[in-house]
């Protein structure tokens, strides 16, 4: 059962990501490729302020949040010149950059050895130590972030995204200013992406570099497509799937050596069936242009 | 009064010349066809008024304001609207959309308005979702509202496009081409919508290829011939423009 749990709340954590990809890559149609650096932001950020510093986990959440949306903000900036394929390979340029960092600045981060002992969130003194009560934890997040992105793609402002996603020169013919909302959707996806790292993080009470490498990101990604780009529900669907289907190959009784490398060839290998039958994801709406 | 005032305007592309000292003046509420045959900078000329070209010299000025320096949302939002030769819808939207992306707006694009979902922001929503629906029935594509536009046909979609650029309520129209490809019907029911807008105060400043077909609407026109204007006035005066003959029929015996 603890392990069920343990697997929704991977679960969870995934959909945060997913949602806040979606918002980046689905409703704004800004190819992104580095989305789990804004985790590993969130992450690292909240566990070097709780070991070294004993901050609490709950304002070390809210600094990596806003940290990473600083690193969002710096990125959304180089977005508003590049487009299409150049922004792909500049935000997986940001994907190496930050893995990078975290394996090699090893004074700050001790590099491949991780960072072992990260504390747990706790309430009025008792550590929320427990799977359900992570669970639980975890719910009111993914749920807060639900509300938030479907707020904002719910509005005359998420129909400004879907405008750029169609037609970025028409809609600054409408007078939008396209620059400004790039940058907005930039902020706010890595901004819950480092919530989702912080979270991670905690939970997990161990991070090292190989948690957030460009796989991670890509397998994010794969989400929001499996899902359905531009479709919230579509974000929810893809990253349960994802999530929970690898963990299946465990009870076929396949060793570990063979599982992983077996999950990354089943990613692949559904994204190339995706794209060619179901380009518009499980239940999106949205395909990629036809060009 | 002139509403736009073009001056010396100069625009290279790789040693070819698209707009070669070229000026000229367009009178408010006038209607103003701008023609020449293939390449001939017509194009390039509504990208530069536009911001989403920037000359290499001249100025620009709308409404005795230099424009030459801003983004293209800015000069939007001060009144200029255009289409486009291959037209720009929004294809995976529903035509109801596309035409409430045109609508400025004044609370509920903000990301606070969206974040908290306020009572000005669904107030302002409803308002502009009549307006668009009105517009919708100016061009008769109100039945097709929750469509996606991707799904209408080559005369619908130039229709929404102007539905769309009537939303976003500017001052003065650049139209590209607004009859291109339309069956008769609907470049007479094109033609029509840009007589009215006269009718309501605006000025229309609009592409054509051929230049028999502007003759009954424009008031000026403007030939242009590589970058360079070469014949401005009225339709009369145009048609027995030699220069424009030439360039027109081929006409070498001078």
């Amino acid at each position: 059962m603890e392990y069920l749990i343990h697997i929704i709340i991977i679960a969870g954590i995934y959909i945060i990501l997913s949602l806040s990809l979606n918002i980046i890559v689905g409703y704004t149609g800004l190819a992104a490729l580095g989305h789990i650096s804004f985790a590993a932001i969130g992450a690292y950020t909240s566990s070097l302020l709780a070991l070294n510093f004993g901050v609490s986990p709950w304002i070390g959440l809210i600094f990596g949040a806003i940290f990473a949306s600083i690193v969002g903000l710096i990125v959304g900036f180089p977005s508003l010149r590049i487009k299409g394929d150049y922004l792909a390979l500049a935000t997986f340029g940001l994907g190496i950059i930050i893995y990078s960092i975290a394996r090699n600045w090893v004074s700050l981060t001790r590099g491949p050895m991780g960072l072992p002992g990260i504390p747990q969130f706790s309430i009025f003194g008792y550590e929320i130590s427990s799977v359900w009560s992570y669970l639980i934890l975890v719910l009111i997040f993914v749920i807060i972030t639900y509300f938030v992105i479907r707020n904002i793609t719910n509005s005359p402002f998420g129909r400004v995204l879907k405008g750029i996603r169609e037609d970025e020169i028409a809609t600054a013919a409408m007078g939008k200013n396209v620059n400004k909302y790039k940058i907005i959707v930039f902020v706010v996806g890595a901004f819950f992406a480092g919530i989702a790292g912080s979270l991670y993080a905690h939970y997990i009470t161990f991070i090292d570099p190989s948690s957030f490498t460009v796989m991670e990101s890509i397998v994010v990604l794969l989400m929001v497509v499996f899902g359905g780009m531009g479709s919230l529900a579509g974000s929810f669907i893809g990253a349960s799937v994802l999530v929970i289907f690898p963990e299946l190959l465990r009870f076929l009784g396949m060793p570990s050596s063979i599982a992983a490398p077996l999950r990354q060839m089943i990613y692949g290998l559904l994204l190339i069936v995706l794209m060619i039958w179901r380009p518009q994801g499980l239940i999106g709406r949205f395909r990629f242009k036809k060009t | 009064m002139n509403i736009l005032q073009i001056q010396n305007l100069v625009k290279e592309f790789d040693g070819i010349k698209a707009a070669d000292v070229l000026s000229f003046e367009i009178e408010e509420n006038s209607i103003v066809a701008l023609v020449g045959p293939n390449g001939s900078g017509k194009t390039t000329v509504f990208n530069l008024i536009t911001g989403f070209l920037r000359p290499n010299k001249g100025r620009i000025f709308f409404e005795r304001r230099e424009i030459i320096s801003f983004s293209p949302y800015k000069i939007a939002q001060l009144g200029i609207g255009r289409t486009f030769q291959n037209i720009r819808l929004f294809p995976q939207i529903s035509v109801m959309d596309n035409v409430m992306l045109g609508l400025p707006y004044e609370q509920g694009e903000s990301l606070s308005a969206a974040l908290f979902q306020t009572k000005k922001m669904k107030l302002e929503e409803e308002k502009n979702y009549q307006k668009a629906e009105e517009l919708l029935k100016v061009v008769g594509l109100e039945k097709k509202k929750d469509e996606l536009a991707e799904n209408l046909s080559h005369g619908q979609r130039k229709l929404l496009e102007l539905a769309r650029i009537l939303a976003l309520k500017p001052k003065l129209f650049l139209l590209d081409e607004p009859t291109a490809g339309l069956f008769p019907e609907t470049k007479k029911v094109m033609f029509d919508l840009i007589r009215n807008l006269k009718d309501k105060g605006k000025t229309i400043l609009f592409i054509e290829h051929d230049i028999n077909s502007v003759m009954d609407i424009a008031e000026k026109i403007i030939v242009l011939n590589y970058g360079k204007k070469i014949a401005e006035g009225k339709p009369e005066e145009i048609r027995n423009n030699k220069e424009v003959q030439k360039v027109y029929l081929g006409k070498t015996n001078l």
